[in-house]
């Protein structure tokens, strides 16, 4: 799949600011008034612009506010309803906390399951598509959630408990790698079943349609990215859990929780680049490619 | 609605055999052609005469070599659209409504006053059988010629999709495959019509006929070639003009 930086920055911080609001929906910490003000700026910045950053990969951006009417079928927009239930709730949850100094536990409560249910139907429109094995599956949703809740704790300033969830996060990204490496196998799609001429003998594609190359191509192979898979691997478990972990197990001072969640953020950007780029679309076979 | 219905009227589609195809691509110029020209957005080309030239189109050729354990290798050409599936994954992942298949006949659609281009039907289509117009940002798709099918302004032979009118090898069929006593059905029970990526249970509606087996040689021992006695030598000895020349070269 090609990485779009719309999709890999709103992914990340969409997800980061959803994450820190549903840490805000409990309590923790519990804050009010100007503190409560500049915690709740940083989630809505970050979850606002991500979402914001979504709309950047739409052909008709103008039209966005028709992908709130197929809430039935549609996990995109399921994703639409959650966002925006979250952020009104939130709001409301906030105003009274910054505003008037009083927590409607209640309001945040339903807030903190709408910020995660956000998260859950982003990671839905990937695991729900057969067409890329490697995101078709249970783990997904699981990864998606287990980065938000963790990078939310970190934003949140809840240290003891984020180095437990990074830790979660390391294990469900190496996890997914695994399964995610031979999904596509399992999948059983090959280019004899998507010709149907298999069972005839060994199927090579002698000829594409076309000289040049067209969208298909674009959105769906992207081959280059996967040469330095294993590194990036490496680099973005360090950056997203390695590093932040021994930062955060450093004696504790604000400029190294900074660096824990600046290297975090990296971290989750370069895995959030690799999980686009390492998905392998079924329609590529059909040009000889994955 | 992007809800697929329970079931539909009838289910229109194409039968394509992979025995007569010839890989000329008519069928892509007209489709092009017919769908740039009618209904919805024109199927644009990006960058049309410069080197990295690209475009929007609804049906497009392959070719594959298929090698057998054993003999031969094969070279079938490979048409290939939206297969109007019966499970259409493109069609419930439509956040707007804009993607629709159609109860009367099974077709699937694009609303394009609707479509907000944001590619994911094109990423739950496992076949690559819709494309973002890069000029209009909305998805196209074949539309099976919505507009010729039903068109009674047309001659009634010009009813029926541009790809399958203008096909000079008559590699491709369309009819409702719904009726098991309709042309394509017969046809794909006759030749044995597969699905495509049969394990993404989308259940296609177009079925592929595959090639028929290729023409094996008897065996050599036996005469087979049908103009051989006329080409057996009608005079073992040269006579007249080449039986003098040959005598007398003999002499020398």
């Amino acid at each position: 799949m090609h990485p779009a930086p719309s999709v890999i920055f709103f992914t990340t911080f969409s997800g980061l600011g959803f994450g820190l609001l549903a840490w805000l929906g409990i309590g923790a910490p519990d804050v009010t008034g100007w503190t409560a003000f500049a915690f709740f700026a940083i989630a809505y910045a970050m979850a606002v612009g991500g979402l914001l950053a979504s709309t950047f990969h739409l052909g008709r951006p103008e039209r966005a506010v028709k992908a709130f009417t197929q809430w039935r079928s549609s996990w995109l927009s399921r994703e639409a309803w959650c966002a925006v239930g979250a952020l009104v709730v939130m709001g409301l949850y906030g105003a009274g906390l910054v505003f008037l100094g009083e927590r409607y536990a209640l309001l945040g409560i339903l807030g903190a399951v709408l910020s995660l249910l956000t998260v859950f139907t982003t990671s839905m429109i990937y695991t729900q598509l057969k067409t890329i094995p490697r995101w078709n599956m249970p783990l997904t949703p699981v990864k998606f959630l287990s980065i938000s809740v963790a990078g939310g704790a970190l934003l949140a300033g809840q240290v003891q408990i984020a180095v437990l969830l990074l830790l979660i996060v390391g294990g469900v990204q190496l996890l997914a790698w695994m399964q995610g490496d031979k999904a596509f196998a399992s999948a059983g799609t090959t280019l004899g079943t998507a010709t149907g001429l298999g069972a005839r003998g060994a199927v090579r594609a002698f000829e594409p349609p076309h000289t040049g190359t067209n969208y298909l191509l674009k959105e769906f192979v992207h081959e280059i990215g996967r040469k330095h898979a294993q590194k990036l691997r490496i680099i973005s478990l360090g950056l997203m859990v390695v590093l932040p972990v021994i930062l955060l197990l450093l004696p504790f001072s604000h400029f190294i929780a900074v660096l824990a969640l600046a290297s975090h953020i990296a971290g989750v950007l370069t895995a959030r680049w690799l999980f686009f780029a390492e998905a392998e679309h079924v329609v590529g076979l059909y040009y000889g490619k994955r | 609605m992007t809800t697929l219905p329970d079931k539909t009227d009838k289910k229109l589609g194409l039968v394509i055999d992979l025995d007569t195809c010839v890989g000329c691509h008519a069928c892509v110029i007209s489709c092009k052609g017919w769908n740039t020209e009618n209904y919805g957005a024109p199927l644009s080309d990006q960058n049309a005469y410069g080197a990295d030239n690209s475009g929007t189109f609804l049906n497009r050729v392959h070719s594959y070599e298929v090698q057998p354990d054993t003999g031969a290798a094969q070279l079938i050409h490979f048409p290939k659209s939206c297969l109007h599936c019966e499970d259409a994954p493109c069609v419930t992942v439509c956040p707007t409504g804009a993607s629709y298949k159609r109860v009367e006949d099974g077709i699937v659609l694009v609303n394009e006053s609707d479509c907000i281009g944001c590619g994911l039907c094109a990423w739950a289509c496992p076949y690559g059988a819709r494309e973002l117009d890069q000029a209009a940002g909305v998805m196209k798709k074949c539309t099976l010629c919505v507009d010729r099918i039903y068109n009674e302004n047309l001659p009634e032979e010009d009813r029926q999709p541009a790809c399958v009118r203008t096909c000079p090898s008559n590699a491709r069929h369309f009819g409702d495959l719904s009726d098991p006593d309709s042309d394509v059905s017969k046809l794909v029970a006759e030749r044995g019509g597969m699905d495509l990526m049969p394990e993404q249970g989308t259940k296609p509606v177009n079925k592929y006929l595959p090639p028929r087996p290729k023409d094996t040689l008897p065996d050599t021992t036996e005469e087979f070639d049908i103009l051989a006695p006329f080409l057996a030598p009608v005079a073992e000895e040269p006579k007249g003009f080449l039986g003098w020349l040959d005598k007398t070269l003999e002499k020398l």
